[in-house]
């Protein structure tokens, strides 16, 4: 018989080892995140699954599911503390949605409007932060990098290259790439890469494929991210990604 | 000041770097978990880490070079360009500002002709802030290459300006400069007596493990280093971790990376205690089944290094140390010391961890918890200086000595260390339950408007709970009592706190690495005068977010001098409010600055003077 624990007033069953997130997404239930792809192992970075078990607030993907554990992923006060996080995402770097060419492709931005999150609220630091277009294939504008690690992790857990590093400390965190240079075009990048297709903003895009979908006709122009989901997952069903 | 070439490397110092890297190697195992302790001994030979030695490192450690260059980038004392042949910190905790380190600094860095933060372009000096470098009842304290330098006044500046400019190597500075006291002024139950004769490890021996640890058990030894855990628990669990296999490999460690900003008992627990630490960590190894130890030392406490190496070399000698100890046969443990590189974070014991194994000190997922997986994944103990010291008196002298002292909950006494507006700063140890104000009449502190307690991290405390009693059921600390009088201005407090946050925070998690930004760029507002009722509201706000979402320790305890001071000292920060309901925070006049230099203009016309308030 297996197990289950109560999440906004639903039963949700997991099996031992299972994560809140795991369990959640299993059964259909969104719970949002950024720096959480079920590929990899459990990162609890973005803080943006936070949700209040006993009081507490915790990161759904690495809080380990428990019978009988209610969970409230959906409170005001929880959406609250996750629209202040997006916030906090959106002011470190710099993100201008409107000019950006993942807009509507990009779980962040969409992830934002699931929360209710309607301006960027802090003061922008607006860091000075450059773009990396060296690759033929591919660019980084680290100007919307979250530090997620994704392509950190997709490249050495998945494409045994180690490409992508995080550096720096505190808020001079940042994106490094492993080449003599530090651009990607001197590294061993490649566009078949998983960790090409992983990057949840824009900041890893490809070159020449520009606004082939116009805006408005986009992933999360039609539905709501709670919907249908993270968009690297979306695309392989539709057969874009290895 | 002549604008002289930059400070390049010396011909064939490429060479040398290379050189260097592979001869240091060779001394020990080629394992990834040394490349910090490479990069430290690289950075103290050449005052930089060339980039002949990230390439060497990365190939012969078998790291990629962009793992070496963002551990360079993660520790504060890891640089990838050159600092100056003297390269100074001024140590810059809060209790080194109300000493006057910023008046000293300024006096030095006009002696030198060099601004703080820069390197003078001969490359003769580098000066810069560091934070606390655990001297606060000696200060205001420096590090000039690493070396710990204390009781700084205007003439021993003066001399330290001339001896840079003569170039004198630190072996001819005098050796006063680099004395560190320990300042003990209240002994209690541990610290009144220094005596060992290996008594706890010879308990250890005849009654056997599992009565050590039924010792240690019946004493409620808790840890000394903030959190509170109970001692025989965590050492039960790393035994018992893997189904108590006695082939799995097991790990003690030492924490001794003391960074919580007005503590410094661990020093001088390591200085004149130290026999009964390594005992209590042998002890420890004993119970839990580990041969190898490590003492994670932080940085700053570098001169320790030898003295420690000694008391190491000597015990080994004596048998206390190394392969059967005490002549028992299979009981072998020995102990490595491995140094930090100016990480606040490497405190928190798997960050510690991170940075054990040579990475950056990013804390980790937890579970699962290092008594199963700590040091390369092996089930390791991780105890404060100050909780070794006491279990090696535990197991000697019974549970029960520990227990005649301190409260329920609360089990013997607690170190403090004790500094800011006092007639005498140092080390005083009290039985748990000892109310605040009696450390506060100890150690002569008048008119005390605030203490906080248990550093940056603690929390402050305002004068009608200098009644509450420190134990862990009222008033938890790790140790740190810093004093702050009715002359001070605790705005000044909570600046240096906010920015020491935002400096330490690892960058790994968002509440944390923005919000403590976010704080410290708002707390400067408040004391620039341009901000509002709204913002407090703010700082509340995001301080909430970073205590209840931050992903560990420190981001979540990072808000808690705001939040207590706004809680309890809110006049601290109305007074430096223009007005209760809004104040722009946009500097009209300021935005023409640039206008105005641009067009040679400085007349009332190119001025926007100031909107009159409207009542």
């Amino acid at each position: 018989m297996s197990k289950t624990f109560r999440l906004d007033g639903r039963e949700i069953p997991f099996t031992a080892g299972q994560t809140i997130m795991d369990a959640a997404l299993a059964a259909g239930v969104y719970i949002p995140h950024l720096c959480h792809n079920p590929d990899y192992a459990p990162h609890g970075s973005c803080r943006v699954c936070l949700v209040g078990v006993g009081g507490r607030q915790v990161s759904a993907c690495t809080a380990p599911a428990a019978e009988g554990m209610v969970v409230d992923s959906s409170s005001e006060a929880i959406q609250a503390t996750r629209r202040a996080i997006l916030q906090m995402l959106f002011v470190e770097g710099n993100h201008v949605c409107p000019a950006c060419e993942a807009s509507g492709n990009c779980q962040l931005q969409a992830v934002a409007y699931y929360t209710g999150m309607l301006a960027p609220h802090f003061t922008h630091f607006f860091p000075k932060r450059p773009v990396d277009a060296s690759h033929p294939d591919y660019i980084i504008d680290f100007n919307r990098c979250i530090l997620c690690e994704l392509c950190v992790r997709a490249s050495r857990d998945h494409d045994g290259k180690r490409v992508f590093a995080i550096s720096g400390r505190g808020m001079d965190s940042h994106l490094v790439i492993d080449s003599p240079s530090g651009l990607l075009g001197d590294s061993t990048f490649a566009a078949s890469d998983r960790a090409a297709h992983v990057c949840p903003t824009g900041a890893i895009i490809p070159k020449h494929r520009g606004y082939e979908q116009p805006i408005g006709r986009r992933l999360y122009d039609q539905e709501p991210i709670s919907v249908v989901g993270d968009r690297q997952a979306s695309l392989e069903i539709q057969g874009e990604v290895d | 000041m002549t604008q002289a070439s930059a400070p390049g490397p010396k011909a064939g110092a490429a060479q040398e770097a290379r050189e260097f890297v592979i001869e240091s190697l060779a001394s020990g195992d080629r394992v990834p978990e040394h490349l910090l302790q490479h990069l430290i001994a690289v950075q103290h030979r050449f005052g930089y880490v060339p980039e002949d030695a990230v390439e060497t490192l990365a190939e012969e450690l078998d790291v990629t070079r962009t793992q070496v260059r963002s551990a360079i980038a993660f520790y504060a004392f890891l640089y990838e360009r050159p600092r100056g042949a003297f390269d100074i910190l001024f140590s810059d905790n809060i209790t080194d500002r109300m000493l006057g380190n910023q008046r000293l600094m300024a006096l030095l860095a006009e002696r030198l002709g060099v601004a703080p933060g820069e390197t003078r372009a001969d490359g003769r000096v580098s000066l810069g802030y560091t934070s606390c470098t655990g001297m606060c009842d000696q200060g205001p304290a420096l590090l000039v290459n690493g070396q710990a330098l204390t009781a700084l006044e205007p003439h021993r500046v003066d001399r330290i300006a001339d001896l840079v400019e003569q170039g004198a190597p630190l072996s001819q500075w005098p050796g006063e400069y680099f004395r560190v006291e320990d300042n003990i002024r209240r002994p209690g139950l541990l610290l009144s007596n220094r005596a060992t004769e290996g008594a706890g490890l010879r308990n250890l021996l005849e009654k056997g493990a599992d009565a050590a640890l039924a010792e240690i058990e019946r004493s409620g030894l808790r840890g000394r280093g903030g959190a509170g855990f109970t001692t025989a628990l965590k050492w039960r669990f790393c035994r018992e971790a893997v189904q108590g296999d006695p082939r799995v490999e097991r790990f003690v460690v030492c924490n001794a990376d003391e960074g919580e900003p007005g503590t410094f008992k661990d020093r001088v627990l390591l200085t004149s205690y130290t026999d009964l630490v390594i005992e209590g960590m042998t002890i420890c190894a004993g119970v839990i089944g580990a041969r190898r130890g490590f003492i994670y030392l932080r940085g700053e406490y570098r001169y320790l290094v030898p003295h420690l190496e000694a008391v190491l070399a000597r015990r080994r000698a004596q048998g206390l140390l190394g392969k059967g100890i005490l002549g028992e046969p299979g009981l072998d443990f020995d102990v490595e010391i491995h140094l930090g590189a100016g990480a606040y974070i490497c405190g928190e014991e798997s960050a510690l961890i991170e940075s054990l194994e040579g990475k950056r000190g990013v804390t980790r997922k937890r579970p699962p918890f290092p008594v199963t997986s700590g040091f390369k994944d092996k089930p390791t103990v991780v105890n404060n200086v100050e909780t070794f010291l006491a279990a090696a008196r535990v197991v000697q002298w019974g549970g029960y000595w520990l227990r005649g002292e301190g409260t329920d909950k609360s089990a013997g006494s607690k170190i403090l260390s004790v500094s800011g507006d006092c007639a005498r700063p140092g080390i005083y140890e009290y039985p748990f339950g000892t109310p605040v104000h009696r450390v506060l009449a100890d150690c002569g502190a008048q008119d005390t408007q605030a203490v906080q307690i248990s550093g940056a991290a603690g929390a402050t405390l305002a004068p009608a709970e200098f009644d509450r009693i420190i134990a862990f059921e009222d008033v938890p600390t790790a140790g740190s009592f810093m004093v702050f009088d009715r002359s001070r201005d605790l705005l000044d407090m909570v600046r240096n706190f906010a920015g020491f946050f935002a400096h330490e925070s690892c960058g790994f998690c968002t509440p944390c690495r923005v919000g403590g930004a976010l704080v410290r760029d708002l707390v400067e507002k408040v004391a620039a005068g341009a901000a509002s009722e709204y913002d407090l509201q703010e700082l509340r706000r995001i301080g909430a977010v970073m205590r209840q979402g931050s992903y560990c320790g420190l981001g979540s305890t990072a808000p808690n001098h705001i939040l207590n001071t706004l809680d309890k000292f809110p006049e601290v920060y109305r007074r430096y409010l223009r007005s209760a309901d809004y104040t722009p925070s946009f500097d009209l006049d300021g935005a023409l600055a640039e206008a105005r230099a641009l067009s040679g203009r400085d007349d009332a016309g190119a001025h926007i003077t100031e909107m009159e308030e409207t009542p």
